[in-house]
């Protein structure tokens, strides 16, 4: 039987969804014994969601005033104090979990398997490499335990239930390093869906040209109730804001609706969005790669469509 | 003397496209273009910028790898490197391995800062920085975007999922880059003659003491799943029925 750590990620009073799409992909280990720990300043809230998600036994807190925000400095050594019963410790794909979850392996001598898609077997998964442009399966061999992030896009959240696993508080006995400290966060305040969680996204590329201009996509994305996301290119230009970035090195998401507005259809784009259900993309040039990868594809000017699309959506 | 690591891959090119081999054993490597992984160049750009503003006297490329990686160097040295290191070892080498064979380096040449790129664009791992930092037992500060030098710490800004979060870590540390930290420099060609007379040592990684080991074993690699052919619309009127009609809109 496995015994399986999930590591909570949250904001301080939500869980993060994130959380679940790992639990969900524990349940295709087989028989499984989960357990989610929440690190946080005050965990009861987060751990009373955690507690809902399906074939979750246990809910761990560990509550500690160094835990606003989480600092892998800080979480890292707790995880590998309480890492001795568990055959797997899972985080998600997320800059939380790339950024703790190596940190973590490293203090247990053992190696990690970054960005599960698939569960072949307890040891052994496939995960992309080369921005998605192959998938490799890999086997982790015996005895050690498996040390690995979960790429959120490829499982569904775990349902939540109405019984509640057990709520236990711990407290791992680690003396927190103090060199490194928090100092600040800014984050876009936003109405809109969040990107990595919404059914539909709006995306714009280089074409649109300049800030101003993507609030055409602002608008059409609040009709569709969407969230808005963006190009490299887009964000390196100062259009959209840097955590709008969709691909290899920004979000990689699965909405059931993704409406590519001038994007040519760069690889490490691509790598981003393939698990979209329904890939619409918008472009002028009628060679543009992206059409390869489009469900719906037309050939034309955003300037023009974007606009003729809100009409028509409006239209009933 | 104030010192910058910064390990660098040689990588297959991210402008080539990607074929995996047709019996599943890789990916067609051969004959095709290589370079150095773009994070690694963001990390060496920005030690490079950190010595000529006066926080560091010297910068040192290091790489793991075959014979062939000394390309990768050579060109680091010609981006401004001052020395090069080149751990020679022809096996799989696992971002643990990696970090432990860094640590020693680091053992040695006691650094103010480990620069590394976030993840290699071949095996997407985004671990060794991570892992450098714990075996070291310093701070860490991932995807950097604003990289500030202040006295005997550092202010990394740093682009996660919910915006942008700035730390303030003690040095040594290790700062793992993002793509919009800086934009590398340009070789010039008397860079390039430069660059040839610059020291490059090469090391045994058995007499750092670290075994290679592989603990994750690949055994197949396939092509990703294409999704199916899409239509062509002609125009908005009819992309907006198609996606009525399939209840996306
Ligand atoms: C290591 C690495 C990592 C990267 N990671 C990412 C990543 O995470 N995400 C990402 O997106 N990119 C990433 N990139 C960059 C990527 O290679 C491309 O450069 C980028 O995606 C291009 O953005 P774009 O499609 O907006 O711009 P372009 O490629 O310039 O495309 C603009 C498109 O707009 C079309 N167009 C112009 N005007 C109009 C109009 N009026 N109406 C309709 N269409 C119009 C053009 O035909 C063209 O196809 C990465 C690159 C590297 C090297």
């Amino acid at each position: 039987m496995n015994k399986v750590l999930i590591i909570a990620e949250h904001d301080g009073s939500r869980l993060n969804p994130a959380t679940n799409k790992c639990v969900r992909c524990a349940h295709d280990l087989g028989e499984s014994d989960i357990t989610v720990v929440v690190f946080a300043a005050e965990p009861a809230a987060i751990a009373a969601e955690a507690a809902k998600i399906d074939r979750v036994q246990t809910v761990l807190t560990v509550a500690h005033s160094a835990h606003a925000p989480l600092l892998s400095a800080n979480v890292a050594p707790q995880v590998a104090a309480m890492a001795s019963p568990y055959t797997h410790i899972f985080g998600p794909s997320t800059t939380f979990g790339k950024d703790l979850m190596p940190r973590v392996a490293a203090l247990l001598d053992a190696a990690q398997v970054s960005d599960i898609m698939a569960v072949e077997s307890a040891r052994c998964f496939k995960r992309p490499i080369y921005a998605g442009n192959a998938i490799v399966t890999v086997e982790v061999e015996p005895g050690a335990p498996v040390i690995a992030t979960v790429r959120t896009a490829s499982f569904e959240a775990a349902a939540t239930t109405e019984s509640s696993a057990a709520i236990e508080s711990i407290s791992p006995e680690v003396t927190l390093p103090q060199h490194t400290r928090f100092v600040s966060m800014s984050a876009a305040r936003s109405d809109r869906p969040d990107l990595q969680t919404a059914n539909r996204v709006v995306s714009g590329g280089r074409a649109l040209g300049s800030a101003e201009n993507f609030q055409i996509l602002y608008s059409l994305a609040d009709k569709l109730g969407a969230a808005v996301g963006a190009s490299r290119a887009a964000v390196d230009a100062g259009y959209a804001a840097n955590d709008m970035q969709v691909g290899q090195t920004g979000k990689i998401i699965a909405p059931e609706l993704y409406l590519a507005f001038g994007i040519s259809g760069a690889i490490q784009h691509l790598t981003g969005i393939k698990d979209a259900r329904t890939i619409v993309a918008i472009n002028k040039d009628a060679e543009a790669p992206i059409f390869e990868v489009a469900d719906y594809g037309l050939v034309g000017d955003l300037f023009q469509i974007v606009p003729e699309l809100e009409t028509l959506l409006s239209a009933n | 003397m104030k010192r910058i690591l910064v390990p660098i891959k040689r990588v297959v090119d991210y402008n080539v496209r990607i074929r995996v081999k047709p019996d599943g054993t890789g990916v067609v490597t051969d004959g095709v273009k290589m370079s150095i992984n773009p994070f690694d160049e963001i990390a060496l750009e920005e030690a490079l910028r950190i010595k000529e503003q006066g926080h560091a006297e010297e910068v040192v490329a290091v790489t793991i790898g075959g014979n062939d990686c000394q390309q990768q160097l050579r060109t680091a040295l010609a981006m401004g490197a001052d020395r090069a290191l080149h751990v020679l070892c022809d096996e799989v080498i696992e971002p643990l391995v990696a970090a432990k064979i860094l640590l020693k380096l680091i053992e040695k040449e006691a650094p103010i800062l480990a620069i590394l790129g976030k993840q290699a664009i071949d095996d997407d791992c985004n671990q060794t920085g991570q892992m450098l930092a714990a075996l070291w037992d310093r701070p860490q500060a991932t995807f950097a975007s604003k990289v500030e030098i202040a006295g005997e710490s550092v202010r990394v800004t740093r682009e996660v999922d919910a915006g942008l979060e700035t730390l303030e870590i003690d040095l040594p540390a290790v700062i793992t880059t993002d793509l919009r930290l800086n934009e590398p420099r340009y070789v010039k060609l008397p860079d390039i003659m430069k660059a040839k007379k610059k020291p490059l040592d090469v090391i045994d990684p058995v007499s750092l003491g670290v075994t290679v080991t592989q603990r994750i074993k690949a055994t197949h690699y396939a092509p990703p799943a294409a999704r199916s052919k899409g239509v062509m619309v002609k125009d908005t009127a009819e992309l907006v029925t198609a996606l009525r009609s399939k209840g996306l809109v």
